[in-house]
């Protein structure tokens, strides 16, 4: 089963054709990883699945509805790349309004910091954590709802190794929960420990399989070279 | 719609505010300091303080509130908040009516002081009721936060929103009759300032200082709030979901 269907997808956005007769599926329950370099498309296409980004054609279906649908907001969680909170206020104060909006149980405040493993910091205002701690909230804030589709971008820039293997266990997890999880990234070295991988350049999908078939079907050692196998066979 | 996000946005931006002291002292101090330049500017003709000192109290929170709205409204849009806030299930409405509890709880602290203190400490007389004028100084904050919320979409920069305070507001200053009768400007410009809300809102203003017919002030406190709603009408239109 897919929990997201892309289909034939075209973006343009101002004078560039950001996505191109894109088409994709995300496997549920799984961590899929979608890798490439920047200004590939990657932002955009998570855009489109979010359902807030204005499409030129195609299709984009979401946990069986189309994206954007009101229904998803609920069931949809997003976290951009630049941390979308509120500096001014404590990490504590962000969780506690967005989890207002969303509905979320007394004390799942306080689940999500521990997630992100932010406890200590969650009465300092946002502004004044570092750049890895701010998306931290961010990403704190969009587990609040326990959505049932992750769509997370570059999660683990700037991170410390420790805390990216923590974040990465915890994006483990929530699969296991049942969650499906799209992260997208620059790095190949994170493309290990997703279960499926798309690979996307110049806003077109070059290929979509685990990473192991990946590995067999060019007949390379590590992603790094698969990858370059593939734009070297697509151009 | 939901009250229980309306209330929640209105706490958060409330918050926000509190997280910023010097910006709140400006909104509480600025208008009662102003008010006292006014005073000694006119030092040599106090008839003209006496006709203006009143209706500017319920003037500071329309100019004051259209700043910060825009401003705040235009850092949501920058650092990704709103786009966040349009991917939950929170209605544009609840979003607009937060704001609006907000700025206009700051705007009725505003009017409290800033009339105390023109008509406590400068001796500004008003024949009609202290109580109707903060009353219509809350509806004109509304009206500014509106038209600011509105602004916001058309600045990219808090450089350019501050631009729009001279833009959207001077004029309508100017052409209010506050300063200058309207009857006594160019006739073109009088019949521009009829379909301009603030000269509305100094109407209802001037009446209410002046103890004037109850059913006109209302009239002027209608049109102003149907303004509003408009602008937040618009606003609204501007909040997109979906954005290129």
């Amino acid at each position: 089963m897919a929990a997201v269907h892309v289909r034939e997808l075209d973006v343009v956005r101002g004078s560039t054709h950001a996505l191109r007769a894109v088409s994709l599926e995300v496997p549920e329950s799984r961590i899929t990883g979608l890798l490439g370099p920047s200004g590939s498309g990657k932002t955009t296409l998570m855009r489109a699945i979010v359902g807030v980004q204005l499409i030129r054609s195609g299709a984009v279906e979401v946990l069986g509805l189309p994206a954007g649908s009101p229904e998803l907001r609920r069931r949809v969680g997003y976290v951009t790349q630049a941390p979308s909170v509120y500096g001014d206020l404590t990490a504590r104060e962000n969780l506690d309004y967005f989890s207002r909006i969303v509905g979320a149980a007394p004390g799942r405040v306080e689940e999500v910091l521990e997630t992100v493993d932010l406890v200590r910091l969650s009465r300092r205002s946002v502004r004044s954590l570092s750049e890895g701690e701010r998306s931290r909230v961010s990403l704190a804030a969009a587990l609040l709802g326990r959505p049932d589709l992750l769509v997370l971008d570059e999660p683990t820039v700037g991170l410390d190794p420790v805390l990216r293997r923590d974040l990465w266990n915890t994006f483990r997890r929530l699969a296991e929960g049942g969650a499906t999880l799209l992260v997208s990234s620059h790095v190949m070295d994170e493309a290990d420990r997703c279960d499926e991988l798309v690979l996307i350049r110049d806003g077109r999908i070059l290929a979509q399989s685990p990473p192991a078939e990946l590995l067999r079907s060019t007949r390379t050692a590590d992603l790094e070279d698969a990858f370059l196998v593939l734009i070297e066979g697509a151009s | 719609m939901s009250v229980h996000v309306t209330f929640a946005t209105a706490l958060r931006v409330l918050r926000q505010l509190r997280r910023d002291p010097r910006t709140l002292a400006l909104v509480f101090v600025v208008p009662p300091l102003l008010l006292t330049l006014f005073k000694y500017v006119f030092y040599g003709q106090p008839e003209t303080f006496d006709r203006i000192g009143g209706p500017l109290v319920g003037i500071f929170p329309f100019v004051l509130m259209f700043v910060i709205t825009s401003i705040t409204m235009l850092r949501e849009r920058t650092t990704g908040t709103l786009e966040r806030l349009m991917t939950l299930p929170l209605s544009k409405l609840d979003l607009l009516a937060g704001y609006a509890l907000a700025f206009g709880f700051v705007a009725a602290v505003q009017a409290c002081i800033t009339a105390a203190v023109a008509f406590g400490l400068l001796g500004l007389d008003v024949a009609g009721s202290v109580a109707v004028v903060v009353l219509l100084a809350v509806c004109n904050a509304l009206l500014g936060m509106a038209l600011g919320l509105f602004a916001s979409a058309f600045a990219q920069s808090e450089f350019q929103a501050v631009q729009f305070m001279p833009a959207f507001v001077l004029p309508q200053f100017l052409l209010c009759g506050l300063l200058v009768a309207r009857d006594r400007m160019a006739p073109l410009l009088e019949w521009i300032s009829y379909v301009l809300p603030l000269t509305w809102a100094y109407d209802g203003l001037q009446r209410a200082v002046d103890g004037g017919d109850a059913a006109l002030i209302a009239r002027s406190a209608g049109i102003v709030l149907a303004v509003t709603v408009l602008a937040l009408a618009l606003a609204a239109a501007t909040l997109r979901r979906r954005t290129p």
